[in-house]
């Protein structure tokens, strides 16, 4: 599958010679195209450097626009400059070595010991590097030659002194040139790669005009790249610089010439250097050159070579389905017609090949690739035609089927969760669709979200997708060891219909139910010739699970096994439900969980795909809704809710009494304010939770909101309390309002005035409305969580890039060790067991308890 | 029974063994060894995948509740004139490894964390006092004289001597002072420049009374049933050098990373750093497994220091030009590799991605060899 492969890549400073022997012209004319728009000969254009007009040859290898990668050209320099990326190490080897013999300013035998420090020990070569040159930079006779040293001063960006003398770019070259190969070894310079005074350039470079591609405007006009106005500029006063020499004009003339020729190479290579302004366009916009090419977030390396785009692949909108399964995706019909899988032609599929040829509909195949790798569409006319000559070796592109596995993924991809393999699935309409139940790890819901498909295309991947990111093998997390994948929303609220204690089914309920899982045996009536949810449950619970526990309903910790009547006490015995009833926390974190340990991805998939099927047929029986109504009070209970509230906001005004007459205690380490802040926030927090109780007490267990909010199937008690009792405290900063006006919020209070109603406390709901004051106040609460979560997001992401990329290259070696891509030992055990968080039981490898159970 | 137990030592971890032996008393041999071989198969069952990316998975479980981290800034009772961070804000501060974080604190245990009064005594002690706090001290410009004007009340409050703050001051400027009235103390100065004066002065103001250097709070609260001095700043080399007697030394816990490194080595800034990242995680609420903070401080303290996660630590310090360059300072770290002629061997994930090539790791490290028949 893979022919060649890269094994290591070299970096290097070119030398002027190299330069030359890979240019294949000598750009000396400004400009790019002829009149009749023919690129004009040792131009900019130039067609030895590659061709990107459709029709033209490359004069260098023939090749056309598609085939000629493209090659350098060079612009030999009159004068030399400095390449503004090496000023630095230019302006530190000036100073380090000798102005007059160019060896470094140490003691001969002071080198010799550096360097065989050097060979000693070879992790610290940077730092010994770096001391050399502090040493040497001192140093004001030199230790070979005896010269004077003159201090060297770097005028930024690029203009050298020594002394008041001016150094021009052709003496530091020379300069350069006298450093001997072994000074600069031990200073970490590569002589045999980079030798110094290559970073003086004499010669400089022209990419490829393929680098630098002009484009043909709407209006017929040229556009060129911001590379290739450039290089003009440098063209330009390369030649004009050439003039005045020859023509012997003045050499402060020159000079300036030749200040201008460094500056525009310096923005031809970067465009951002301190101290000299960017080169624009015409416009006023900065040019984009070489080094605003590869930087950043949108520069050639994270955009184009660490990201890449991809074909075969989909997207659109989501919906749910929950009659797929978690495995499948449902793919419109439009989208599995378009993307293909390519086939490889064998005897054992010809004839099924054959077929898809022949199809003129869905599933038919799109196109045929010919052993010698030319593609051809199938259409109506040679449809026949590639019939006859197809044979083995032939690879066909056929379109998506059933059960084909894709890759699913939505952004932002955070975890390895966010992409999974699904079977595909063809369905009529224009969405993705889901099962809910796998909408967790995506974090996604169906407001409008979309997600992408990728299809693979070569058999390893298949079955390296199917075995390891199929979603049946990340129902339970890697991060955390809990299950991700569960039944949610509705499919909890349908369970627990089915699992009350008194939800019992006439025999054609229970038929209907087990209908929406194909399961034609129910199981045995009780007594009264009814069929209990219980039981229906049952018979998708595998049998080896054993598990008793108090459930999330369960509000007196260790008090409801007692209560022989009580749902919040769940027992399953060999794989029947018993007793109690299954809400979200008995699903997920313990029946999931312990299915996942005992029978594995696949047993458990299919609890899910059918529970989550049952739970919603029993809805269907049930009937489940909810109106305005359902968060009716009534006046008594109104009542209660304004004693609380008035109790509540006395208590906050007996403190602010007591606080204003010096009779509140100070918290230790809180100024008095902060600890009376602290009480009322507290007292408001009660009164909110105390509400909360008596709405949901008053809207009684049987309310269907009351009941979605208990078992977690959607919304909270919280959402009830606001909706029908009251708001509660708004929160800025996580503290009471207390900014806007001087010393009041709105100027609808009194200065001064820190009572629970002026610092944002809404006694309203949400039924009853707000006053106007409370409107804001919830408005500017709701600003400061908008705000918040907005930082949060950008502040978490880059410390996530961080992260991914400090840990990127670490992997389980197959000793057991984990090391980095260099091999260096980052854990000689991972997590001191070796035990993957995915299987391990409450943090611990192994539960020895059960095991001692079960050995028994 | 020993024997039984032996065999096992190289098949499983010594802390399941452990727990093994001790649950397992009192059953007959046959049993146990039944247990044993039950327990091998599990734990080889529940073993990680060979070529595991285990440092995405760590970075991503990690990374990835970050966005449900809160910014909010925390006061703990006891010391907090400054917000403590929490959260978000706190786990940068240690996966960055500031050299101090933004509330430096100490967690001091006494030898007997259940007696309240000796828990404040020592407090106290350890508190830093600056002898500006107890006392003003003026400049008489004319006399060329410095003036000590203790507090007595607050001298009282704070159960010091007389007598010993004079010490401590004459110690200071190397002079002998007189004492007038009742709490004057008078430094005669034979000076005759004023800068010469207030060179002295500024002395005096730095003159410690009692206390650790930079302990600036220490308050006693109480947690699960026990005293502990809870301090603001910190100064782990001070606190270690008191007395056996008065605190135990083993449970002294400090929230700064770099101090610990530098005082204990970097086996307790590993510890240090995994506490705290776990205690970020679980004050927020987040389930994270350990394993995962286990690889991040493992990585971050691989090398012998403690290095951050990031441009100037674990990333800037890849052997590869291009994972450098695909991070930040993108042209630095070309225009480098360029001068020393760096070799990238393409070993890491990033490069491989550059180049076009499969990674290596997971299912990309292993290949397979087919024998033509």
């Amino acid at each position: 599958m893979i022919g060649k492969k890269i094994e290591s890549i070299q970096f290097q400073l070119l030398s002027p010679e190299i330069i030359r022997k890979m240019s294949t012209v000598r750009v000396v004319t400004p400009d790019t195209y002829d009149d009749d728009g023919f690129p004009i000969e040792a131009g900019l254009m130039d067609l030895r450097m590659g061709v990107i007009d459709p029709g033209l040859r490359c004069k260098t290898c023939g090749g056309r626009m598609a085939t000629c990668p493209g090659h350098f050209g060079r612009i030999e320099l009159v004068r030399p400059v400095v390449h503004i990326g090496y000023v630095k190490m230019v302006l530190t080897l000036l100073k380090a070595t000798c102005r007059k013999c160019g060896r470094l300013l140490l003691p001969p035998e002071k080198i010799a010991e550096y360097k065989e420090l050097l060979l000693k020990e070879e992790s610290d070569t940077d730092e010994t590097a770096l001391e050399i040159i502090a040493k040497s930079k001192k140093v004001s006779k030199c230790p070979h030659c005896g010269a004077k040293q003159e201090n060297i001063k770097l005028l930024k960006p690029t203009t050298f002194y020594e002394g008041d003398q001016r150094l021009f770019p052709n003496e530091i070259r020379e300069r350069l040139e006298r450093i001997p190969d072994k000074d600069l070894e031990i200073i970490g310079i590569n002589p045999s790669t980079a030798r110094p005074e290559w970073a003086i350039l004499t010669v400089l470079p022209v990419p490829p005009v393929t680098a630098r591609p002009s484009i043909t405007l709407e209006t017929g006009e040229r556009s060129e790249d911001d590379l290739t106005h450039k290089l003009v500029d440098v063209l330009r006063i390369n030649q004009r610089l050439a003039d005045n020499i020859s023509a012997g004009a003045p050499q402060l003339i020159i000079e300036d010439l030749w200040d201008l020729l460094q500056y525009h190479v310096t923005t031809y290579l970067n465009n951002e250097v301190s101290g000299i302004p960017p080169a624009r366009h015409r416009s006023g916009r900065p040019l984009k050159t070489l080094a605003q090419r590869l930087k950043g977030k949108e520069g050639r390396f994270r955009y184009n070579l660490s990201g890449k785009r991809v074909n075969f692949s989909a997207r659109t909108v989501i919906s749910p389905d929950p009659t797929l399964s978690i495995n499948e995706v449902g793919v419109p019909k439009a989208i599995a017609e378009e993307l293909t899988i390519p086939i490889k032609v064998t005897s054992w599929n010809i004839e099924d090949v054959k077929q898809w040829i022949k199809n003129t509909e869905y599933p038919k195949a799109n196109y045929v690739i010919r052993p010698d790798g030319r593609r051809k569409k199938i259409t109506d006319l040679n449809r026949e035609e590639i019939l006859e000559e197809i044979e083995e070796g032939y690879t066909v592109e056929r379109q998506l089927i059933d059960g084909d596995i894709v890759i699913f993924n939505r952004q932002p991809s955070l975890h390895r969760v966010s992409m999974m393999a699904h079977k595909v699935k063809v369905l009529p309409g224009k969405t993705f669709r889901l099962n809910d139940a796998a909408s967790t790890p995506y974090n996604a819901d169906y407001d409008g979200d979309e997600m992408n498909l990728h299809a693979i295309q070569n058999e390893e991947a298949r079955a390296e997708a199917g075995a390891l990111m199929l979603v049946e093998k990340h129902i339970v997390s890697i991060r955390h060891g809990n299950p991700l994948v569960t039944p949610n929303q509705d499919h909890v609220t349908g369970l627990y219909l089915l699992t009350r204690n008194n939800s019992w089914f006439t025999k054609e309920e229970a038929e209907y139910i087990l209908s929406s899982i194909g399961e034609k045996k129910l199981p045995k009536p009780h007594e009264n010739g009814m069929y209990h949810g219980r039981d229906i449950i049952s018979l998708i619970i595998p049998s080896s699970i054993s598990l008793e526990f108090e459930n999330g309903l369960c509000l007196k910790k260790g008090e409801c096994k007692k209560d022989k009547n009580s749902e919040a006490y769940t027992v399953i015995k060999n794989g029947k439900l018993k007793r109690g009833v299954l809400e979200r926390k008995a699903l997920k974190n313990i029946l999931i969980k312990e299915m996942f340990e005992r029978e594995g991805p696949s047993v458990t998939r299919e609890f899910i795909d059918k529970a989550t099927r049952l739970g919603l047929a029993t809805l269907m029986i049930e009937g489940f809704s909810s109106s305005i109504s359902d968060s009716d009070l009534d006046e008594d209970t109104k009542k209660k809710i304004k004693e609380i509230l008035d109790e509540a906001e006395m208590k906050t005004e007996i403190l602010i009494e007591k606080y204003k007459k010096g009779e509140l205690e100070r918290v230790p380490g809180k100024t008095l304010r902060e600890s009376l802040e602290d009480l009322i926030m507290i007292e408001l927090t009660k009164a909110r939770i105390k509400v909360g109780r008596i709405v949901e007490k008053a809207l009684g267990y049987g309310n269907h909101l009351v009941i979605m909010g208990r078992v977690s199937g959607r919304g909270s008690v919280i959402n009830l309390t606001q909706t029908s009792g009251c708001i509660g405290q708004t929160a800025l900063r996580g503290k009471r309002l207390l900014r806007g006006y001087r010393n009041k919020i709105l100027p609808h209070f009194k200065e001064g005035d820190i009572s629970a109603r002026a610092r944002g406390f809404i006694r309203s709901s949400f039924k009853d409305g707000l006053s106007p004051t409370e409107y804001f106040f919830h408005a500017m609460s709701g600003r400061d969580s908008l705000v918040d979560k907005g930082i949060r997001t950008a502040i978490s992401g880059y410390m996530q890039r961080r992260l991914i990329n400090a840990l990127l290259d670490i992997s389980l070696k197959a000793d057991g060790t984990v090391r980095d891509s260099a091999g260096n030992l980052i854990q000689v055990k991972y997590g001191e067991d070796g035990i993957s968080p995915m299987k391990c039981k409450g943090g611990k490898a192994i539960d020895i308890d059960k095991i001692i159970e079960e050995t028994k | 029974m020993e024997k039984v137990f032996e065999a096992y030592k190289d098949k499983i971890p010594k802390s399941i063994l452990e727990e093994v032996i001790e649950k397992t008393k009192g059953m007959n041999k046959s049993e146990i060894k039944k247990m044993l071989e039950k327990v091998r198969e599990e734990y080889e069952k529940s073993l990680l995948d060979i070529g595991e990316a285990v440092g995405i998975v760590a970075a991503q479980s990690i990374g990835e509740p970050g966005t449900q981290m809160t910014m909010k800034t925390f006061h703990f009772a006891g010391v907090a004139e400054l917000a403590v961070p929490q959260g978000l804000p706190r786990f940068i501060e240690l996966v960055d490894v500031r050299r101090a974080p933004k509330m430096p604190m100490m967690w001091i245990y006494t030898k007997d964390p259940k007696d309240y009064e000796k828990t404040v005594e020592i407090a106290k002690k350890i508190e830093e006092l600056e002898i500006t706090k107890i006392a003003a001290i003026r400049e008489d410009f004319i006399k060329k004289r410095i003036h000590v004007l203790v507090d007595m009340d607050k001298l009282k409050e704070e159960g010091l001597d007389f007598e010993e703050i004079k010490k401590r001051l004459e110690k200071a400027v190397r002079k002998k002072a007189k004492v007038e009235g009742e709490n004057d103390i008078v430094f005669d100065l034979k000076v005759s420049t004023l800068k010469a004066l207030r060179r002295y002065t500024n002395k005096l103001e730095e003159v410690r009374i009692k206390g650790v250097p930079n302990i600036k709070k220490a308050a006693v609260i109480k947690q699960d049933g026990e005293y502990v001095i809870q301090t603001e700043g910190t100064n782990l080399k001070g606190i270690m050098a008191l007395s056996d007697k008065l605190i135990d030394k083993r449970r002294v816990r400090c929230n700064n990373v770099k101090e610990i490194e530098e005082v204990l080595g970097i086996e307790a800034a590993r510890e240090t750093l995994l506490r705290e990242a776990k205690a970020v995680l679980d004050n927020q609420g987040l389930t994270v497994d350990v394993r995962h903070l286990m690889l991040l401080v493992d990585s971050m303290t691989a090398s012998g220091v403690v290095r951050p996660v990031g441009r100037q630590g674990v990333s800037g310090m890849k052997s590869s030009v291009f994972a450098r360059a695909a991070f930040e300072e993108t042209v630095r770290h070309l225009l480098d590799a360029a001068l020393r002629g760096e070799k990238d061997g393409l070993k890491g994930v990033t490069e491989n991605i550059i180049v076009g090539q499969p990674i290596p790791i997971g299912t990309g490290t292993v290949g397979l060899i087919m024998k033509k028949k």
